[in-house]
């Protein structure tokens, strides 16, 4: 008997305009962590869609215990004993834990066997959890324990997990990971997807490396460094954005006490939120997702009003301002999500153009709109990001995740804003544009305005931050300067572990 | 099996293509529904689409386009409006009630004056009249969150029973011998709605209709107004983050289509039909929505789905009298035009692609 | 004005049966609402329901056939709609008016010839023991069968919805399908059932209008009950017990007011008459509360 549990081979998947997967092909060994590498884009999410039923590939077989592997649907999955943990959590917010985790699996048990089975597999592996509680009600965390466990209850043999930690603490990270080494030494798989390096380096034994859809090499991270790895994923030299040393000027932007209820059912309140921002300087607000970083945003942009004196721009209250009027007076937004937030999907470029650029950039006369103005505007922005579109009557839908959010980002800093706040700029986007991004947002500085970066990676935050403050259940930590801060201390920050205890590990 | 694959932009051609897609498959089940009612199809479809405009008699008949065309088509341009913006006014027969009311009160109000100021005075009413009703679901949308749909719709019922009442009581005529209805208002010289040239049943309702196209396409390609009511009704997030103000589009929309609506009622009152009568209204306020999702919510459009629409009312009078065909068969007809539309639309944002066959 | 020619009981008893058509038709609906699907069209199949209904039973002789022909005849009228939106992804709102429209149009086609003919009778139950008891026997249960039918409907609904796997599912779907159909559940097929059992209850509500309240075929005979029931679901916050209170409520309204008409009430008729269309706009002013499904009205197109 062999002590492989799942071969891939040959396999293909391809989406109109592009090869998500071509030709991939390797193994997992029975109870081995095994970690799939790449940046976005790199076709990891595709490739293991195909192995959890979700998605057919056009070519290639996959064996499982030495038997033909083509699973049709997740259920057929599931059966076969494949569990996965998704990047965007399957949950239904209005229904609580028992409900959900009952709708995962194939045959629950009655509600109440299967509350008793919840509370004890979720203290044994170290991530309680109350079966009676509406998910909508839990953090990010949380919410990935629920989807855990709802692998976990099926005896699985291979975990997929997909990125997980992006919305985990560095401290509830550790605990995650005494988890999978629980289940590790008791003979599942884990196919571990993942682009940060270091804690592949600390978790898993054998990496495959996918590249634009290609397996482009493999290794044993405990023996490899995070550089060549990272070599091995993108292939080129990375490019370091620098910043010419720039005088940090006048406060410019001050948050004064800012609460506000949460705008929706499931929101965060933010609660007595303070800071400053200075021209010249780059404040970073890192913080996993759910947090108050969307209503952070919308309270900044206008889309959310305050009491006035709650935000000051140059001193004047401007809280209980629209968007509109906010733009005029230099403070520019970018949110989170590209598509149906900051863009209109189905509207060409030129129409997202005078989405935000309609003010500043003086697009309309009485109340008509200049279209001639906007298309030049919105040409003037694809030609300086480098944006890979036939033209600006494109639909914002037809650009992929990277060139939408340069455009995105790139029609902000060409209105010359004062004060400019973006949520996640290189979220999902390539490494190449993410750096270019980046480079854009260090530029806009040091000409003298002032950008808040509100992110989940907290690398790219300590790359580009003067100061950093960190977001936690709708309130804001005291900022300090980025340059020194630990690890240790980033995490202790973003509020440490939310309740989690130790994994209770057999003797 | 097929399967529905989203295209990267919209599709030009199908935008254009699917209302005649969907007008030639209406004349084809049409056509199958009238032989099974034991009607000839051919001539059926012939009589309905082809005699009112070419026909010996058609000097007749052709007029009566116009004037069925014009409330239609003034109406689903008021629709387009919100309905484009995602705000759905499905009250507007109540809004045409109400401003054919408060036009012919007007009116009546300065009987037996004659006065070039009485008809002016008329649109005003009227076009406040449906646009005051219209505000009824406009402002508790804005203020309370309640579905303007059913609002809207509610006070459809409540308009035709005012109308009763105004029939039977406030507006009956003095003169009338007990009956209800009010005076004949097309025979009051400074309150008539007449054919402004002789044979064409052109009225300054149908002058009106033509108004509202030019004014509908100059706001919806080229004012700010129209193009976040796009953006809202495609995107609402986006639309906040641009800095729509929601509640400020629902007035506008509603408030428009309720003046047009009404302002419709008004024309419609003191001309073709002349009187306020308990069965004053006939569903021009529903049919208008057929014309708009037929004119693909675009005023040229509308226009050209408003004339087709009248023909079908037109030509479905004729093959009622010379066919037998019955009336219900008219409004299953319209109510097919626009089922087929739905389907076909699909077309714009998706290909048709075979299924996968699956991975051995 | 005589208003001691008002009898308390027969009110009361009358509420019940003016109830029913609505109760049938919101219950359906908020199945299909629970689903994430919005079906305007409850009007138009209502209406079939009712010819179809009134048809069947006048050729067959059989009130109970001509029930069975209204739900099969509103559950087919809806599969249209759900082939529309659940399979050529048009808009919902659209679609739903469609319906309506269309289905208003069917029916006056089918009922022509059936104008001023009487329907079969549909005989009261008379519940053995609680048919007895003084005043609220006559009120509860001395009633057509279809009544009990809509209330046992009202409670299956509910048991199905809280304790069912299947129910838990059809939640799922409606709170979020994307996430749904990422567990592998059959959004499309889950949601075309909902619509068809919708359809399947509005058919029924619209019969019970042709051939026990009335009951009579005339053309537009549900009068804007069809969006009445839809205005009710929402009133009732898609929970399934208080559409009774909905229901009850409406009819209570139109039963009153029909009787102080009938006791000469110097109000104006028409006053009276849109009473219970306004008390339908103060309802839905006064409880825009509770969640809507998740999913609600939003198209859902698997990309795979």
């Amino acid at each position: 008997m062999s002590d492989i549990l799942l071969s891939l081979n040959g396999l293909t998947k391809a989406y109109p305009g592009v090869v998500a997967n071509r030709d991939v092909t390797f193994d997992i060994k029975k109870g081995e962590v095994h970690a799939l590498l790449g940046e976005n884009g790199a076709g990891k999410s595709t490739l293991v869609k195909s192995i959890y039923g979700l998605v057919r590939p056009d070519g290639g077989t996959m064996t499982l215990l030495d038997a033909p592997y083509h699973p049709g649907e997740p259920r057929a999955a599931r059966a076969a004993g494949v569990a996965m943990v998704f990047q965007h959590f399957s949950l239904f917010d209005a229904l609580n834990v028992a409900e959900n985790i009952a709708l995962g699996m194939e045959n629950p048990p009655p509600m109440r066997d299967l509350a008793a089975r919840i509370t004890k597999v979720s203290d044994d592996y170290g991530l309680p959890l109350d079966p009676s509680r509406v998910v909508g009600d839990l953090s990010a965390g949380e919410r990935q324990r629920v989807e855990i466990i709802r692998c976990l209850l099926q005896d699985p043999k291979l975990l997929i997990m997909d990125e997980p930690t992006s919305v985990l603490t560095p401290q509830e990270v550790e605990i995650l990971f005494l988890t999978l080494r629980k289940l590790r030494d008791e003979g599942t798989a884990i196919l571990y997807i993942s682009h940060k390096l270091e804690e592949i380096r600390s978790l898993c034994e054998h990496a495959t490396i996918l590249r634009l859809g290609q397996v482009v090499g493999t290794c044993d991270p405990r023996e490899t460094s995070a550089r060549k790895m990272a070599e091995m994923m993108v292939g080129t030299v990375l490019h370091v954005p620098s910043r010419p040393a720039a005088p940090v000027g006048e406060v410019v932007l001050e948050l004064a006490s800012l609460s506000a209820p949460p705008p929706r059912q499931f929101g965060t309140a933010l609660k007595e939120i303070s800071l400053t921002v200075r021209n010249g300087e780059v404040l970073g607000i890192g913080g996993v997702a759910g947090n108050g970083q969307d209503e952070l945003l919308l309270a900044l942009s206008g889309e959310m009003r305050s009491a006035a004196g709650m935000v000051k721009l140059r001193g004047t209250p401007i809280g209980h301002l629209m968007p509109n009027a906010r733009r005029k007076l230099g403070l520019l937004t970018a949110p989170e999500e590209r598509m149906g937030h900051a863009a209109a999907p189905d509207m060409s470029l030129t129409e997202n153009a005078i989405l935000t650029g309609a003010i500043r950039e003086d697009l309309t006369n009485r109340g008509f709109l200049r279209w001639a103005r906007a298309r030049s505007f919105a040409e003037a922005v694809i030609k300086t990001f480098d944006v890979r579109t036939p033209g600006p009557g494109s639909a914002a839908r037809s650009l992929s995740g990277g060139n939408l959010q340069k455009f995105v980002i790139g029609r902000e800093i060409m209105q010359r804003p004062d004060v400019l706040v973006v949520n996640q700029p290189t979220w999902g986007v390539d490494a190449s544009a993410a750096a270019a991004i980046r480079q854009a947002l260090l530029d806009l500085v040091a000409k003298g305005a002032a950008v808040i970066v509100v992110s989940q990676d907290l690398d790219e935050l300590m790359e580009i931050s003067d100061r950093f403050a960190a977001l936690n259940g709708g309130r804001l930590s005291a900022p300090r300067p980025a340059q020194g801060l630990t690890v240790e201390e980033i995490g202790l920050m973003l509020g440490g572990a939310h309740d989690m205890e130790v994994a209770h590990v057999a003797a | 099996m097929i399967r529905l694959e989203k295209r990267p932009q919209p599709s030009q051609v199908w935008i254009v293509a699917t209302p005649l897609l969907a007008v030639i498959a209406t004349m084809i089940a049409g056509g199958l529904l009238f032989a099974a009612l034991g009607k000839d199809p051919v001539a059926a479809i012939r009589t309905i689409f082809w005699d009112p405009l070419f026909s010996e008699n058609a000097w007749f008949y052709r007029p009566q386009l116009l004037i069925k065309a014009a409330p239609l088509i003034l109406i689903a341009i008021g629709l387009s409006l919100g309905f484009r913006a995602g705000i759905w006014n499905i009250g507007a027969e109540g809004q045409y009630i109400i401003g054919a009311i408060c036009g012919a009160g007007t009116g009546l109000a300065f009987y037996p004056m004659e006065s070039v100021l009485i008809f002016p005075l008329m649109i005003l009413a009227g076009l406040l009249g449906g646009l005051l009703w219209a505000m009824i679901p406009a402002l508790l949308r804005v203020r309370f969150g309640t579905n303007e749909i059913l609002v809207s719709l509610m006070l459809v019922y409540v308009a035709e029973q005012i109308l009763a009442s105004m029939a039977l009581g406030l507006l009956r005529n003095p003169e009338g011998m007990g009956f209800p209805g009010s005076r004949n208002l097309s025979q009051y010289p400074s309150a008539a709605n007449l054919e402004l040239i002789k044979g064409t049943g052109m009225h300054w309702g149908v002058v009106a209709a033509f108004i509202a196209v030019i004014f509908a396409y100059v706001v919806m390609s080229r004012h700010i107004l129209g193009f976040n009511i796009r953006l809202a009704g495609q995107s609402p997030r986006a639309a906040a983050f641009s800095g729509v103000s929601p509640g400020r589009l629902v007035i506008i929309c509603l408030g428009v289509s309720g003046a047009l609506a009404g302002l419709a009622g008004m024309f419609e009152v003191a001309g073709p039909s002349g009187r306020i009568s308990i069965d004053f209204n006939v569903g021009y306020g529903f049919t208008a929505i057929i014309v708009a999702f037929l004119g693909r919510l675009h005023p040229v459009g509308i226009l050209l789905a408003g004339l087709l629409m009248a023909l079908t009312y037109v030509g479905g009078g004729m093959a009622q009298g010379s066919l037998g065909l019955p009336v219900a068969a008219i409004q299953l007809f319209q109510g097919m035009l626009l089922f087929f539309l739905l389907a076909v639309d699909v077309l714009i944002n998706y290909r048709i692609r075979p299924a996968r066959r699956r991975v051995a | 004005m005589d208003l001691s020619a008002i009898n308390p009981v027969l009110l009361l008893a009358s509420l019940m049966v003016a109830a029913t058509p609505i109760l049938l038709a919101a219950i359906g609906e908020l199945v299909v609402e629970r689903s994430g699907v919005l079906n305007l069209g409850v009007e138009g199949m209502m209406i079939t329901g009712a010819v179809c209904g009134f048809v069947v039973a006048v050729n067959s002789g059989s009130p109970t056939l001509g029930f069975l022909a209204a739900a099969a005849g509103g559950a087919a009228l809806s599969l249209t709609f759900g082939i529309l939106t659940q399979y050529l992804l048009s808009n919902q709102v659209a679609t739903g008016l469609g319906l309506t429209l269309f289905g208003l149009g069917l029916s006056a086609l089918i009922g022509q010839g059936y104008i001023g003919i009487k329907a079969p009778e549909v005989p009261d139950l008379h519940i053995p023991l609680l048919a007895d008891i003084p005043v609220i026997g006559p009120i509860v249960f001395q009633h057509d069968p279809i009544v009990y039918v809509g209330l046992l409907l009202i409670a299956a609904v509910w048991a199905f919805l809280k304790y069912t796997r299947a129910g838990l599912i059809l939640r799922a779907v409606g709170e979020n399908h994307e996430a749904a159909h990422a567990l592998g559940y059959k959004v499309i097929r889950i949601r075309l059932l909902a619509i068809m059992f919708g359809g399947a209850c509005a058919g029924l509500g619209g019969a019970y209008l042709s051939l026990v309240r009335v009951p009579q075929w005339t053309e537009g005979m549900t009068a804007g009950a069809g969006w009445i029931a839809l205005a009710i679901v929402v009133f009732a916050s898609w929970k399934p017990w208080r559409i009774v209170i909905g229901a009850y409520l409406f009819g209570g309204v139109t039963v009153l007011q029909l009787n102080l008409q009938a006791a000469g009430l110097p109000v104006p008729v028409e006053y009276l008459s849109m009473s219970p269309y306004v008390a339908t706009i103060l309802v839905l002013v006064l409880l825009s509360s509770g969640r809507a499904p998740g999913s609600l009205g939003r198209i859902f197109h698997a990309s795979n």
